[in-house]
């Protein structure tokens, strides 16, 4: 397993993401208000833009949540299945954090 | 049967076309109407001299109807089957006919000088004979007559009321009622003549009316006389036509609004139906409707109607409902306050008949559902104000909007069936509280009783609507998200939450919008401050107050514009919206653009958006006031206001309204002696045309108003609700409004002034302090890892010379 530096774990915003680029693929990575990490593939399925890293981060009945900031469909930052249609999931990525800087895995 | 002509285009033919094209009629549909326009509210008319337009009174043509305005028929050629106009004739299958009715003028010494009170033209001269005129009479004390007084009062008369009967409105209220009626008018400054009859309208030497004697030889001075003494059916046409006509007038119909010729039909207030002729729209609609029906075949039938009445007459309520007399009678008068309230009870005690109320018309929708029901309680408590009579149960079969014969079990329906969850489903469902709108409060109890719980929950993090945490959060001294959740919420907010209290928080202290933990709660326009495209590239817009921009700085904008590839676009509010950015470019775009002078227009966020307005009197030799700096001054005072949705505004010139001010949430339009004041009005989804909230405002009254108006809004609305939908949700709607926020009736103005005062005085330009902040500039990246390295999905195709978003590989 190859894990690509993305940020310090400093610099990121609790309830903000930030989108890292990983050779060709982009990644989301959220930090949540507990500080866990998570790591979605970027690209919102519903539109085809790479934008979900700016969702606003929040929960559904408990569970981590991010909002994709075009049309607002809810995803599960644990499972990357989207909340508001069950068909439609976006990739989960490993995510880590190792001397205080973030990594992830894709 | 494919060819239906119609006769008379008011309020009864248009509810004729609309209901046949609801149905699906698909032949032809033909009116003919001898006005110049096409069916109009009547019941608002009097607006019209308050600054509604004829437009906005009148009623959308259904598709596929074709009209002849400005054509008179003048007769009916049963034989062939065809109207006969001036321009021809009109061949028919069905004939309808909608030809309403005329004023009664009596024909006494002068009449001819007198005027009536009925189309939009009547109000036009009436208006031209007010302007050289101090005093004005209206003959006939009925409901028409009183409004026609007010509308004279209102053109600045000083007006009279003459009235035949001992008392006004007799068809409404009995003698007692009457009395507390006239106090009531009496102190609004005008006179009342009742048991009074007219002999002569007198005038002078050169034919100019100076007054109207009275039978005891007396005259009351005015120089306008209006006649509103009843209506006489418009029957002329089927009476030529040999068709069956009332001794006093009225086209004889049958329970279909068939007349003695089956192939025509007549309704409205031309129609003598079982013996009576009606003159309310509520009756004449179902009339229509009826017609309407059977022409399809189906089999409703007009069995008489409920005249009951319900108004608000000179700020005075009048109402009656059921019948006017009974076995027994109980009574509430308070002549202190103004009130007279009576109840018509069976001689058993049991059965409620009827009822008349002066000055409090709370009895007429709680109890005219129960007439000819058995009484739901004692009548002593439902006399009294804030007794049990709103926890009444309705019976299914009881009417509630008499306007479109509604029921309460309709109703239930509507909201059970059909889902309707709130009253504008109700009305979209049902019809019911879309003409006179007194029925509404009805609804509303009938929503809340229905089991449907209107949750005001802003969503599962928070149990309270937006204007409760609003004020949770002012009292309280939240100045945190986390804060606010932790302490009266749960869960971590989501995208419905937490842009809506970053909004909150923005109007309340006005800090920041990406200071600390707020960055975490805005949506991603606010977060980069820019307005996010389908692509995930952004669109900046720089404000231009009032639309006004030196030459110098236009070329700014253009350089900017080609330096950086993006497509341009002149926006509907006056400004240049910048298309095509990628997140790192915009602090780049915003250091040129905030170099050349220019602020961040807030195109993104929830808060003011732009004071649009036409070039005014500096310029246009119609323009009467000085339009384009009223709406700089604005655009300046209120940038950067946060709110509960976008707040749109122009100001116009002159009443030629080339800004389109009553499009806006706050519009604005020059009189000769001022600003006219409009609020609530839409473009969008659902266009609404603003209503006018004060005349001929002061500079400053305008500002102090504007200011309160505002921030009584930012207070009390529900997230993203316009002001439009806002001002139709506040129970006593404009008239509240007023009270609030010019009579201060809630104590709130000093505070309202105070928050905005607050707002001015803090406000700061957002983009030039990201600018300013390492911190924030930061977060302008495409990667967090890779900050220089642009979006690779970004990619444009080009279209009439310029850039469009395009699919990447």
């Amino acid at each position: 397993m190859t894990w690509t530096p993305v940020c310090d774990y400093d610099a990121m915003l609790p309830e903000r993401g930030v989108c890292a680029l990983v050779g060709d693929v982009q990644v989301a990575v959220f930090r949540t208000y507990d500080g866990a990490l998570h790591a979605l593939a970027n690209r919102d399925p519903f539109s085809g833009a790479y934008v979900l890293s700016r969702g606003i981060v929040g929960t559904r009945k408990g569970e981590p949540t991010v909002a994709s900031p075009l049309h607002k469909q809810v995803f599960s930052l644990v499972s990357g299945r989207c909340l508001d249609e069950d068909a439609v999931t976006v990739p989960v990525y490993p995510v880590r954090v190792a001397g205080g800087c973030v990594e992830v895995s894709v | 049967m494919n060819r239906i002509v119609v006769v008379g285009y008011g309020p009864a033919a248009h509810r004729f076309v609309e209901t046949l094209a609801d149905k699906g009629f698909d032949g032809r549909i033909t009116v003919i109407g001898e006005e110049p326009r096409p069916a109009y509210d009547r019941v608002a008319l009097t607006s019209y001299l308050s600054g509604t337009s004829a437009e906005d009174l009148t009623y959308p043509v259904p598709g596929g109807v074709v009209t002849r305005l400005n054509t008179r028929a003048t007769g009916i050629d049963r034989q062939a089957g065809h109207v006969v106009t001036g321009d021809g004739a009109e061949p028919y299958d069905v004939l309808v006919l909608a030809t309403g009715s005329a004023p009664f003028v009596p024909p006494v010494p002068g009449a001819e000088h007198a005027y009536v009170y009925r189309t939009i033209e009547d109000l036009d001269a009436i208006r031209v004979a007010a302007k050289d005129a101090a005093e004005g009479v209206v003959v006939g004390g009925g409901l028409l007559g009183l409004e026609a007084a007010d509308a004279l009062r209102a053109l600045g008369l000083k007006a009279h009321i003459v009235e035949m009967s001992p008392w006004l409105m007799p068809r409404q209220v009995d003698e007692g009622g009457g009395s507390v009626l006239k106090s009531h008018i009496e102190e609004l400054g005008l006179s009342v003549h009742a048991g009074a009859g007219v002999q002569e309208i007198v005038t002078d030497g050169k034919g100019r009316v100076t007054g109207l004697r009275k039978p005891d030889g007396t005259v009351v001075d005015a120089q306008v006389v209006v006649f509103s003494a009843g209506i006489r059916p418009r029957d002329e046409l089927a009476r030529s036509a040999g068709l069956a006509v009332g001794e006093r007038g009225g086209i004889v119909v049958d329970s279909a609004m068939r007349t003695s010729d089956p192939a025509i039909y007549a309704v409205g207030e031309c129609a003598l139906a079982g013996g009576m002729i009606y003159g309310l729209v509520g009756p004449c609609n179902t009339m229509a409707e009826v017609a309407a029906e059977q022409i399809m075949g189906g089999r409703a039938a007009f069995d008489g109607a409920d005249l009951s009445t319900k108004l608000k007459l000179l700020g005075v309520e009048v109402a009656q409902f059921g019948a006017m007399d009974g076995a027994l009678d109980v009574t509430y008068m308070d002549p202190v306050a103004g009130v007279y309230k009576k109840l018509f009870i069976s001689d058993d005690a049991r059965t409620l008949l009827g009822g008349i109320c002066v000055g409090d018309a709370s009895p007429y929708t709680t109890l005219r559902p129960f007439v000819g029901k058995p009484l739901p309680a004692p009548p002593s408590d439902l006399l009294f104000t804030g007794s049990g009579a709103a926890n009444l149960d309705l019976p299914d079969d009881a009417q509630v909007c008499s306007c479109n014969n509604v029921c309460a079990g309709d109703i239930r329906t509507a909201i059970a069936g059909s889902g309707a969850a709130d009253v504008a489903g109700i009305k979209a469902c049902t019809r019911a509280g879309t003409t006179c709108g007194s029925c509404v409060p009805m609804l509303k109890q009938l929503l809340e009783k229905s089991g449907v719980e209107v949750s005001k929950s802003l969503c599962e993090h928070f149990t309270y609507s937006r204007a409760e945490l609003f004020d949770i959060v002012r009292v309280r001294k939240i100045g945190t998200f986390s804060q606010l959740i932790t302490e009266h919420g749960q869960g971590r907010g989501c995208d419905i939450c937490k842009p809506a209290v970053a909004s909150i928080l923005a109007s309340l202290h006005n800090g920041h919008v990406l200071e600390g933990e707020r960055a975490a709660l805005q949506d991603t326009n606010d977060a980069f401050l820019a307005n996010i495209q389908k692509n995930g590239t952004y669109s900046v817009v720089p404000r231009i107050p009032g639309g006004e921009i030196t030459p110098d700085k236009l070329i700014v904008i253009g350089e900017v514009a080609r330096d950086f590839g993006l497509y341009t676009k002149i926006t509907g509010g006056q400004r240049i919206d910048l298309f095509g950015a990628r997140v790192e470019q915009l602090p780049e775009i915003w250091r040129r653009l905030v170099d050349a002078g220019f602020e961040s227009g807030h195109a993104y966020g929830k808060a003011l958006r732009t004071v649009k307005s036409c070039v005014g009197s500096t310029w246009c030799r119609y323009g009467v006031q000085d339009s384009v700096g009223m709406a700089i001054a604005l655009e300046l005072r209120y940038r950067g206001l946060r709110s509960p949705h976008k707040i749109k505004s122009a100001v116009s010139g002159c009443a030629r309204e080339c800004a389109e001010a009553r499009s806006k949430d706050f519009g604005i339009i020059a009189t000769e002696q001022g600003w006219n004041l409009y609020v609530g009005g839409n473009g969008g989804f659902r266009p609404r045309h603003a209503d006018l909230l004060a005349k001929d405002l002061s500079t400053d009254e305008l500002i102090r108003t504007i200011d309160r108006f505002l921030m009584f809004y930012i207070r009390t609305a529900d997230r993203l609700q316009r002001t439009a939908a806002w001002i139709e949700s506040l129970d006593g709607g404009l008239d509240y409004l007023r009270e609030v926020i010019m009579q201060d009736s809630l104590g709130l103005c000093a505070d309202l002034d105070a928050q905005m005062e607050h707002h001015i005085a803090t406000y700061a330009d957002e983009w030039q302090a990201t600018l300013d902040d390492p911190d924030k500039l930061s977060r302008f990246v495409s990667f967090v890892n890779a900050p220089g390295v642009p979006d690779p999905s970004i990619v444009f195709g080009s279209e009439r010379g310029q850039i469009r978003p395009a699919v990447a590989r």
